[in-house]
């Protein structure tokens, strides 16, 4: 490359070097290739989009918008209907923010507001890295460890409790809404723990001092001053959470019962958007069963680009008062 | 003056601040549990054909997943080649020479990125290679994940490269060197092991995706040649085996789980290490 003559005689004239000189020193050719690699990025998500875009067309010509309201399912008969699996996207989705967002927050609370310092660094260490442990090996442990203990342990609780609720209705196979949702909880947890502890440790300790001086108790501090203050960045986390569950694939899969059909117990078995794709994508067989699923990622991307757009949103207003 | 706390609202203090730690013990709880129960049951069903042997035929006991560790190796190698430098090369421009709006754009189209589900990542290799090609291929599962590294890399090595002193930049510049010189001999290298433990953590997190490739990479019970073929990974066998009916697979999905989560946590441990002793050194 340029060698220590070549700085010198830029010394000597740096101002109209020639674009070639400027092309043998790197400048223009760092500035090119690293240009070029942010153009590419934006291509692919570019071709991301279109793919996927062009890719659904024959379903969305021959069923149109129907689509995404039929329930039929029979790739046979050549019937594609996109609703059991949105239903499952939502309900597993939503069972998981259920029980992940109070958990979740609550242990923010406890890691921002009460830990020592030293003591909230190191469990925040060891709950990112929950989040990173690789999805098949929630679904591995969901398969074989958390399905059994809902046979045993929950569902006769639940089903002694709120048995006669359309909720709990029906024989509990193991593979089942409730399953998934679960297993979901259990992954996102990591993700609403770590993003909300950052929004409330940036309220400003000024405000909690005024409270604790007005007498408040450390909890009315937390419950009435920094948790409203905190909020539009914890409803981020929770959307944030959201988007990651409703793409959750692989554990999703595996506990979810495979089963396209719409019904309101949990305890039943179902079907995700994620999981139909990935039972079925690679045995697809035909135009219209391939692109019915392509398709289906369309709805699944759209859905979750929409998510998290307002997840950065609000975290984004937040952040942004917590540091003025 | 001064306000009694009424013993209601002390109450209400206590109980409220135990729960919260109550439930931060509950996370934590399953962590170890996680671990405690792979570490158990994976480490009782390895042994060292897991890692020598092919898998058996349907029917016979005993086996290995060798050909899925070298397979992981190499979709991951490809992965590396395409995210990083893309995801580097992205990061050094929004750093060092972006106008504020473009990197704007592009810092949002990243975010966009990031948040694809895997799986759909996973559709459009399909649509882009192996539809074309007409055959599964590593190459297709490497392409995959090489999408979906370009994201973190991009964040990181911008947030590293943003954190090195200005100071050196003008330093260097101040002798006479380019601005190419200085990013690439100054800037770069005052950044490199954050840069190289966040690349590592990109790694980790993408060593482990199993969705994007069901259908891209396939899965292969025997050695695969070259990068045109389908080719078997940890994580698919890890999906395939334990979702089969038979006991003797199931243990062998437990191993494939345990080298899988020891390999990710251990990278993870390390990289976070590097990283949080990092600024503090560059400091001095």
């Amino acid at each position: 490359m340029a060698s220590s003559t070549y700085i010198a005689d830029t010394l000597h004239r740096p101002a109209n070097r020639s674009f070639l000189a400027r092309l043998r020193g790197g400048d223009e050719v760092s500035y090119l290739l690293t240009l070029a690699a942010t153009v590419t990025i934006l291509l692919v998500v570019g071709l991301i989009v279109t793919e996927l875009w062009m890719n659904s067309q024959p379903t969305v010509k021959a069923f149109g918008w129907h689509f995404l309201a039929t329930s039929d399912w029979d790739p046979n008969a050549g019937k594609f209907g996109a609703l059991p699996f949105i239903y499952g996207t939502c309900v597993t989705s939503f069972l998981a923010l259920l029980i992940a967002v109070p958990l979740g927050v609550a242990s923010a609370v406890f890691l921002a507001e009460m830990a020592p310092p030293k003591l909230s660094n190191i469990l925040t260490f060891l709950i990112e890295l929950l989040a990173a442990v690789p999805s098949v090996i929630y679904g591995l442990l969901g398969i074989f460890v958390l399905v059994p203990l809902i046979r045993a342990y929950l569902v006769p609780v639940l089903k002694g409790a709120f048995g006669y609720l359309p909720l709990f209705e029906g024989s509990f196979y193991g593979v089942s809404f409730l399953s998934a949702g679960l297993v979901l909880s259990i992954m996102v947890v990591p993700f609403i723990i770590s993003v909300s502890r950052e929004v409330l440790l940036a309220v400003p300790v000024e405000q909690r001092e005024a409270a604790l001086a007005l007498g408040a108790t450390k909890w009315e501090t937390t419950w009435d001053i920094v948790l409203p203050n905190a909020s539009n960045g914890i409803f981020g986390s929770v959307f944030l959470a959201l988007a990651r569950a409703l793409g959750e694939t692989m554990a999703v899969t595996m506990v979810i019962g495979n089963t396209p059909r719409i019904t309101a117990s949990l305890m039943s078995p179902g079907y995700s958007i994620a999981a139909v794709i990935a039972n079925e994508f690679a045995e697809a067989s035909g135009d219209l069963y391939v692109s019915s699923l392509i398709f289906l990622g369309l709805v699944l991307f759209g859905l979750t680009i929409v998510i998290n757009a307002v997840a950065r949103l609000f975290i984004l207003t937040t952040t942004r008062r917590g540091g003025g | 003056m001064t306000m009694e706390i009424s013993s209601s609202r002390k109450l209400v203090n206590a109980v409220m601040l135990s729960l919260s730690g109550l439930c931060t013990v509950l996370v934590i709880g399953v962590l170890f549990f996680i671990l405690g129960y792979l570490l158990v049951h994976g480490a009782s069903s390895l042994n060292w054909a897991f890692f020598t042997q092919l898998p058996k035929p349907s029917g016979e006991t005993g086996g290995g997943m060798a050909n899925a560790i070298v397979g992981s190796g190499k979709i991951l190698l490809l992965a590396a080649a395409i995210g990083v430098p893309i995801g580097l090369l992205a990061g050094v421009f929004l750093a060092e020479y972006s106008s504020k709006t473009y990197a704007f754009i592009v810092r949002y189209v990243v975010d966009l990125l990031n948040g694809v589900p895997s799986i759909v990542v996973g559709i459009v290799a399909y649509a882009l290679i192996v539809r074309p090609m007409k055959h599964f291929s590593a190459l297709a599962g490497g392409i995959a994940l090489g999408i979906m590294m370009i994201p973190i890399a991009v964040r990181t090595t911008e947030e590293f490269l943003r954190a090195v002193p200005n100071s050196l930049r003008e330093g260097a510049m101040a002798l006479g060197a380019t601005r190419a010189k200085t990013i690439f001999t100054v800037v770069v290298p005052a950044a490199i092991s954050g840069l190289a433990s966040g690349m590592m953590l990109n790694l980790a997190r993408v060593a482990g995706e199993t969705a994007p490739l069901l259908f891209t990479a396939l899965g292969n019970t025997f050695w695969s040649k070259g990068y045109l073929t389908p080719i078997a990974t940890l994580p698919v066998m890890i999906y395939n085996y334990a979702i089969a009916p038979q006991e003797d697979l199931h243990q062998q999905a437990w191993a494939g789980g345990f080298v899988l989560l020891t390999l990710v946590l251990v990278i993870n441990v390390t990289a976070r290490m590097i990283i949080a002793r990092g600024p503090a050194s560059q400091r001095r």
